[in-house]
């Protein structure tokens, strides 16, 4: 990459693979649950999410040498809850729907643990411009987590992709349930969030055995 | 010999390459290996893991033949064809050639597609993984088509074998290491994905779901599902024991699963243990809710009034508590390994069960809940017993010493 040097490229690439926050970190888990159901609202939250670590990464990097050790945990939780409100505005502003659909979840970034983690672990140590690239990196690779799972739990639980009835509709039984195709209910349901995860976890495992912990 | 001379040289052949546990599977299936142990050995015992399953599904097979007289009769009874049966478990009415064709040609299918799709995840992975075939699948492979309503459509079914196999077993290692029952993880899973075709008035018996808005629809109820509702079937005691009745294909004859029951104890396949003492936990629910209805505590308004008040032993043979604590509670590996962690297992299983059953009439199978929750705690259990142990142990050996 001519833009980026090396180093820099692999604060944005490794997160995606084999440093990913939700299947190596086993960070963020809850909203990856909570809100995979459809694939609009895991992207418009994986959006967020990438939004408000990489803001707030740069923020605080900026603050690092001015911020006392002891406070730093209640100045990085204000930085969080400032941007969180931001984006929950901004969503009831430009899609009032899909902000009623996240609902809670919204608000409830400020408990993602990437951006805590990220905080600490990086930005409190790095240049601003490294701390962005490892915001977007880390939120990229929550996000694409996060995208597989709504993408298999929206097909299969629902019949639909965002939105648009792929494989036929269920009420008239067009395209695929004129065959005798049934929705499967257990993908709505938050367990097959966490199976659908764990799949992944043990493809990506089994394609990579370096990222098996030692017991 | 023939075939298995030839069978002997393929294997030689194929030794070392990824298909060589698929031949070798299929070669100990039919025939005793060439190879055998000559020398050196310390334990001799005919009961390896083929046997044990082999005698597992022998007590099995008096419940799919059953079954398959009970679809067709459910069938014809519903839609007004026979009359009921009377005069004793062996009823002329019942076991017609009607009614077992009807039967068989429904649930032959259920059996090879779940075997088919079953044993083919177990050889792909022992491809993958190159160790050899695991026999785990042949009763598992039995006993789902039994705990299925009899319309399931095929595919579902499929698609829940291979969830069950590949998530409920291969994920942990494959046979001996998995934490839940397959059967049970494989009924769990169809039921929370297609709750249509699980629960219901409808899909209990042959053809009432087709049937359903045309003149002559036929109900098919469970006596669970119409308890729930609050209503009573009018079943005859008789009935419920030797089977008569709708539900899942192979689970409704009391009478035949406990005499496998009982041949699952005489050969010691099966853990009397377990078998007993979940009996004991569920007449101790049943009990505590027929006390509350005598106290006066919930009155018949009550949504919970018409399960509660069934008598505490009628728990025993309706519904798949039978079936489940027989067959289901007892398997060697996901149940507790120790002999007081058995004892506090199945009764647990046996008190969970109804207490399910009862109170959530939207789920009435009490019994696979139940045992499924009971197969996570199996080892915390075991681990408490052992330890229990080792304190009576050291606290004798500080007394000798003292």
């Amino acid at each position: 990459m001519g833009l980026l040097s090396r180093k820099d490229s692999k604060l944005l690439l490794d997160p995606l693979a084999d440093n990913n926050p939700i299947t190596i970190q086993v960070l963020g888990i809850c909203s990856a649950l909570a809100i995979t159901a459809q694939l609009k609202a895991a992207i418009v939250m994986a959006i967020s999410v990438t939004a408000v670590v990489a803001i707030g990464n740069v923020v605080i990097s900026l603050m690092r040498n001015i911020i006392p050790p002891k406070i730093r945990i209640i100045v990085q939780l204000v930085v969080v809850a400032v941007l969180v409100i931001l984006v929950d505005l901004i969503l009831k502003a430009y899609s009032y729907q899909l902000s009623k659909t996240l609902s809670v979840f919204v608000g409830l970034i400020i408990t993602n643990c990437i951006i805590m983690g990220r905080f600490e672990a990086f930005a409190l140590a790095n240049g601003p411009w490294r701390s962005f690239l490892d915001g977007i990196g880390n939120g990229a690779g929550y996000g694409l987590i996060l995208v597989i799972v709504g993408f298999f739990r929206e097909l299969l639980g629902s019949g639909t992709l965002l939105g648009f009835k792929v494989l036929g509709d269920p009420i008239a039984k067009t395209g695929l349930y004129a065959l005798g195709y049934e929705n499967n209910g257990f993908m709505l349901l938050s367990p097959m969030a966490l199976i659908v995860v764990g799949i992944i976890i043990w493809v990506q495992r089994s394609r990579n055995r370096a990222l098996i912990e030692d017991h | 010999m023939g075939l298995k001379n030839k069978l002997h040289t393929l294997k030689e052949k194929y030794k070392g390459t990824k298909l060589a546990p698929a031949f070798g599977a299929i070669h100990t299936f039919l025939y005793l290996p060439n190879e055998t142990t000559h020398n050196g050995t310390h334990i001799k015992a005919a009961d390896d893991l083929k046997r044990t399953m082999n005698t597992v599904i022998l007590a099995l097979i008096p419940c799919l033949i059953f079954g398959m007289f009970n679809a067709g009769y459910q069938h014809y009874l519903a839609a007004g064809d026979i009359d009921a049966a009377t005069g004793g478990f062996f009823s002329s009415q019942f076991w017609t050639l009607d009614n077992f064709s009807l039967g068989f040609w429904k649930i032959i299918p259920l059996v090879i597609v779940s075997y088919g799709v079953g044993l083919g995840i177990e050889f792909l992975f022992a491809t993958i993984k190159n160790h050899e075939v695991e026999e785990g699948y042949l009763v598992t492979g039995m006993l789902v088509p039994l705990i299925v309503p009899i319309d399931i459509p095929l595919w579902m079914l499929a698609v829940a074998v291979a969830f069950g196999v590949v998530i409920g077993k291969e994920v942990f290692g494959g046979t001996g290491m998995n934490i839940l029952n397959p059967a049970l993880t494989i009924r769990a899973f169809l039921f929370f994905a297609y709750p249509t075709w699980m629960s219901g008035d409808k899909v209990w018996v042959q053809g009432a779901v087709e049937s359903i808005g045309k003149v002559d629809a036929i109900s098919g109820e469970t006596i669970l599902g119409s308890l729930g509702q609050g209503k009573h079937l009018a079943y005859s005691v008789w009935d419920m024991f030797y089977g008569f009745i709708p539900g899942s294909v192979g689970e409704t004859s009391t009478l035949l699963i406990l005499l496998g029951g009982l041949f699952l104890i005489f050969t010691k396949i099966g853990s009397w243990r377990i078998m007993l003492s979940s009996v004991v936990g569920a007449l101790v629910m049943g009990l505590i809710f027929n006390y509350i209805v005598d106290a006066n505590v919930i009155t018949e308004g009550s949504k919970f009034y018409a399960l509660m008040s069934t008598p505490f032993w009628e728990h025993l043979i309706i519904g798949g508590f039978a079936f489940g604590t027989v067959y289901m509670a007892t398997d060697p590996v996901t149940a507790s390994q120790t002999n007081k962690g058995k004892w506090i297992y199945g009764f647990l299983v046996g008190f969970l069960s109804i207490l399910i059953r009862v109170f959530n009439p939207a789920y009435p199978e009490g019994v696979m809940l139940a045992i499924l929750l009971m197969n996570v705690f199996a080892p915390t259990i075991d681990h408490y017993v052992v330890k229990g142990n080792i304190k009576q142990r050291q606290k004798r050996l500080k007394v000798k010493t003292a």
